[in-house]
């Protein structure tokens, strides 16, 4: 008889959900307040506001957080549902080329300026 | 007291449909079980488990106004009406409320729940100190009624994948115990990101216990000992 045994993943998977799920439950409220305290903006106080560069790091890496959160639970979510194997390998590679070409487009956004280029 | 049973007849081939009952019982002091074997009486052709009639066999799991219960220590008293009676979710019907438990003992044997221990059988029993055999508390008393792993949408989702709450309690109970010299093998038949890890700890495995376990909180320790022997 055949005997059944594990993947021998998953465990980092989950521990990476969970530090992520630390990570915004840190950086979430602080961006916030940080933006919450600078309004009414215009333009030229929103620029402000990404003026500093620990702020663009900060939110670079909170977004980094937050896809590979995002990358976790949805892949979840394909387990739980989407069964032909085709069709979840599909689906994986739909959001991962989603979430990878978010962050490459924020990255773009937050530090092409900073490199003296306009956006 | 109005009851709706949920009846399947699978030679008549006709789809499962609710039948209304009406049954003349006084729920003082009654369970649940008292009136479906009442039922039974005026109508033959109901079919339902039962065995030791007081919670310690697990074979009249049922789902009772939405909740999986043991019907015979479900007091009728508390039950609102009509009582709404349904074969356990999750699981194939056999008839009635029979349903086939297979996909479930098929979850319970993958976790080899034995007492793994090579060593020269002693003169005496393997002996326990009274500090490791409280470890194995809370994960022993499973009656395997099946009414967690039957509450879990990650067991309806991936029932031959997912090990389900039952099984992974039954998989701790032999990790925490000091005579089994398998904890290794069994944390590597475990990890899996769906023989374990379909667990999201929504805790509905907690909720519908009959006999009071907590399958979410051995689920977790296995996570931790996972964790422990990986960073």
């Amino acid at each position: 008889m055949k005997t059944t045994t594990g993947a021998h993943t998953g465990t980092g998977t989950w521990l990476l959900q969970r530090a992520t799920a630390v990570m915004l439950a840190l950086a979430l409220p602080l961006l916030a307040a940080y933006f919450l305290a600078a309004l009414p903006l215009d333009f030229a106080g929103w620029q402000a506001l990404f003026a500093p560069p620990w702020l663009r790091v900060l939110m670079l890496l909170t977004a980094t957080a937050l896809a590979l959160h995002a990358w976790v639970g949805v892949r979840d979510i394909c387990m739980d549902y989407a069964h032909p194997t085709g069709l979840r390998l599909a689906l994986y590679l739909a959001v991962i080329v989603t979430l990878a070409g978010s962050m490459a487009w924020l990255a773009v956004i937050l530090f092409d300026a900073a490199l003296g280029r306009t956006a | 007291m109005k009851f709706c049973l949920y009846r399947y007849r699978p030679e008549s081939g006709e789809k499962p449909f609710m039948q209304e009952v009406e049954l003349d019982i006084d729920p003082a002091g009654k369970m649940l079980l008292d009136a479906l074997i009442a039922i039974k009486a005026q109508d033959e052709t109901l079919s339902l488990r039962r065995s030791c009639r007081e919670g310690v066999c697990g074979s009249d799991a049922v789902n009772v106004n939405g909740k999986n219960r043991l019907a015979c220590i479900t007091p009728l008293s508390e039950l609102t009406e009509p009582i709404e009676v349904r074969p356990l979710p999750g699981l194939p019907v056999i008839r009635d409320l029979v349903v086939d438990m297979e996909p479930f003992y098929r979850q319970y044997r993958s976790v080899k729940p034995w007492l793994v221990n090579d060593d020269p059988e002693p003169e005496v029993e393997r002996l326990q100190s009274p500090q490791d055999r409280a470890l194995l508390d809370g994960a022993y008393e499973c009656i395997l009624c099946a009414c967690c792993t039957t509450a879990c949408p990650s067991f309806w989702w991936n029932p031959e994948k997912f090990v389900g709450p039952a099984g992974l309690l039954q998989a701790y109970r032999f990790i925490a115990d000091s005579r089994d010299e398998a904890t290794p093998a069994r944390l590597d038949n475990l990890e899996d990101p769906y023989r374990l890890y379909r667990c999201r700890g929504i805790m509905n495995c907690v909720d519908a216990c009959p006999k009071g376990l907590n399958p979410t909180a051995a689920i977790g320790r296995i996570k931790a000992l996972l964790v422990k022997r990986r960073v």
